[in-house]
């Protein structure tokens, strides 16, 4: 197992490498000039030199490359041209809100998503059937900002159940901040009014944004507990009086639950870029907004901090998986 | 046949509702096992063997399995009608089952111990609802079953997981595993298929040492007339969902009725006969989506005639209970 580890910890590494390079290379060779953009449009053409020389961008692109990765070794992510604050800073600030976001979905999405997917499976072609399949391909297919709107219009307008968008009403004092979750931070400092705030504010764009991960989430474990419960080896435990219950629940299940979980992990990286959708229908100032306005703003250093930081989430999510899919089935264990 | 049987099949006639039509299974199975008996099932494959054993514990799903008449007494019990309660009660500590294939049967992400606890702390609870859960006692007694079918090492392999075993050794975990709630019969369905020559002889010779030891009542299902020869007393053949012909094995190996049974000796290859010579049965199984009119077998019979085209009845032999599926005993036989 440690070896395993081991083993998953030096590959990320060198993929984390590789994503430099990639990032790197695709925004300095993108067209637009960011010094240009930066400067405005009635900058003289020295102020843009300026401003050129400042950051660095008249440099050859290697000598670039190298400045950059010591720069993130060191915590330094660059400077946003458009924010004019470091881009560390402000993802300390917006992080921290799209992980609480993105948290809750996958959340959502498990908790829902494998009771769903086990009961459409055991009753097959049963009216809860029916009714899971039609929510979970329409959770494939439906785009989720069009649903992130709906959910707004029907829930927020309507009904006035849920507010509109942002994380807090305006007027209430946000938590200290500990960990930045506002959820996590009321609870620590037992601003429990808050909490409840949160949660309520968290609750729209969570459901659209875990949908379709929701959605991919029944249908594997659904098709997975159907192909697992004719097994040879769930007909042999029936055979030697295993309840069905503890047949679905435990010996179907741990089995179901491999490819499940690959799925899990995957959309949980997908849910980060999600985010860049949800959050700008539902006014969540995360790391989706700063990175939407970074790029329209031609904003290069953010922009590359949040698809590293993307990427990373990515690689980290897929390394845990790694190690869950370990410790539930010795086979994988074996062959590491 | 003086004592009443332990288990005893009367007219069971079972369809399989597909997509493409109707699929009739079996067309009126009559088998009989009496208490310390052993009986071997013989036929090709899909001939309805393992089908007719299966809903002796009910294990066939329905749909798309229909039973359409008949019974399965256990010591004059209906298995078809008894209450999901009664099989628990019935599973693993009446009746017990192995099967086929070793590498499948058993649930891969367990540990050979965590499952033959589960199935032993299972029939405790059948047989006591408040029987209080003891692991320990439970773990020694899984012990004690492995050591039982001469696994070597017990106390270290039950920590293994299936994958790190030998097919030989699955077998006999799953031979443990159907023999530690103590059944009175056990059905056996293809225990030996899917093994090594060499391993199939080991096998047997545990069965068959089992069945001495614990004084048990056992149904073989083969399509290897050698292992019905070496484990049985009576043997049951199959042909295309019915039986065709049935006696003790000295009458039907030495004497076979019918044409079927004669085909089959006639087809087991001998060192020295020059492969040349190897005898096969012309034609193939009836589709049994539409089965011919009459004797099933009539197409590949040799010595079919023009009644044929009518179902054929059961010609019982007075004295024993050796029975013949063919016209050509209209009259009766002789005592062979």
């Amino acid at each position: 197992m440690l070896y395993m580890i081991g083993k998953r910890s030096i590959l990320m590494l060198g993929m984390l490498l590789g994503l430099l390079v990639i990032t790197f290379t695709i925004s300095h060779v993108a067209p637009g000039d960011p010094a240009a953009l930066a400067a405005g449009p009635d900058a003289t053409k020295e102020m843009v030199q300026e401003i050129r020389e400042k950051y660095g961008f008249d440099k050859p692109l290697v000598e670039q490359f190298f400045i950059y990765v010591g720069g993130i070794f060191e915590g330094n992510l660059g400077r946003s041209v458009y924010t004019t604050r470091p881009v560390a800073q402000d993802l300390a600030v917006y992080f921290p809100a799209t992980l609480e976001l993105v948290i809750y979905s996958i959340l959502f999405a498990i908790v829902l998503g494998i009771p769903m997917g086990v009961i459409s499976a055991v009753k097959q072609n049963g009216w809860v059937d029916n009714i899971v399949r039609i929510i979970s391909s329409s959770g494939v297919g439906l785009p989720m900002f069009w649903l992130g709107l709906m959910l707004q219009l029907y829930f927020g307008l309507q009904l006035g159940w849920f507010p509109l968008g942002g994380r807090l009403d305006l007027m209430t004092d946000p938590p200290t901040t500990i960990t930045g979750m506002y959820t996590v931070d009321a609870l620590l400092t037992l601003r429990f009014g808050v909490f409840v705030e949160a949660l309520h504010y968290m609750v729209l764009p969570a459901v659209a944004l875990s949908f379709p991960a929701l959605a991919s989430i029944v249908r594997v474990n659904r098709a997975e507990m159907i192909e697992t419960l004719s097994l040879d080896y769930v007909t042999n435990a029936r055979a030697q009086g295993i309840s069905k219950f503890r047949m679905i629940a435990i010996y179907a299940l741990k089995n179901a639950m491999l490819p499940t979980l690959a799925i899990i992990g995957l959309r949980f990286g997908w849910m980060l870029g999600g985010t860049v959708l949800i959050e700008s229908v539902f006014d969540w100032p995360g790391v989706g907004l700063y990175a939407l306005q970074a790029i329209t703003a031609s904003d290069f250093e953010p922009v590359m901090a949040v698809t590293l930081i993307l990427g990373a989430w990515f690689m980290l999510t897929n390394f845990l998986i790694d190690i869950i899919y370990g410790i539930l089935d010795p086979r994988v264990r074996a062959r590491a | 046949m003086t004592e009443a049987p332990v288990l005893e099949i009367r007219d069971y006639r079972l369809n399989f509702n597909t997509f493409d039509g109707v699929y009739h299974a079996l067309d009126g199975v009559n088998l009989a096992v009496g208490k310390g008996q052993s009986l071997g099932i013989v036929g090709e494959t899909g001939c309805g063997k393992s089908v007719t054993v299966r809903n002796v514990l009910g294990l066939l799903p329905s749909p798309p399995a229909e039973v359409i008449s008949g019974e399965i007494l256990y010591n004059g019990k209906d298995m078809l009608k008894v209450t999901p309660e009664e099989m628990q009660k019935i599973r693993g500590i009446e009746i017990a089952m192995i099967f086929q294939d070793p590498m499948t049967y058993l649930n891969p992400v367990f540990t050979i111990g965590t499952q033959m606890i589960d199935v032993i702390l299972t029939h405790q609870k059948a047989l006591d609802r408040h029987a209080r859960k003891n692991r320990k006692e439970a773990k020694a007694h899984a012990i004690e079953m492995l050591r039982k079918v001469h696994l070597p090492n017990p106390e270290s392999q039950i920590d293994r997981y299936p994958h790190e075993l030998s097919g030989g050794m699955r077998q006999r975990v799953l031979i443990a595993m159907a023999l530690s709630g103590s059944p009175k019969l056990l059905i056996a369905d293809e225990p030996t298929t899917a093994l090594d020559v060499t391993i199939q002889a080991q096998i047997l010779d545990l069965i068959a040492e089992l069945v001495e030891d614990m004084g048990l009542s056992v149904v073989i299902i083969t399509h290897d007339l050698g292992v019905v020869a070496k484990v049985c007393d009576n043997v049951a053949v199959m042909y295309a969902g019915q039986v065709v012909e049935y006696g003790t094995i000295e009458e039907v190996f030495g004497q076979p009725k019918h044409p079927y049974t004669e085909g089959l000796l006639k087809s087991i290859p001998h060192p020295g006969k020059p492969p040349e010579e190897l005898y096969g049965i012309p034609g193939f199984l009836p589709n049994l989506l539409t089965p011919p009119k009459g004797c099933r077998f009539q197409a590949r019979c040799p010595k079919a005639m023009d009644i044929c085209g009518t179902p054929p009845k059961n010609r019982n032999n007075a004295a024993h209970d050796r029975t013949v599926l063919c016209h050509l005993y209209e009259e009766g036989f002789a005592d062979a």
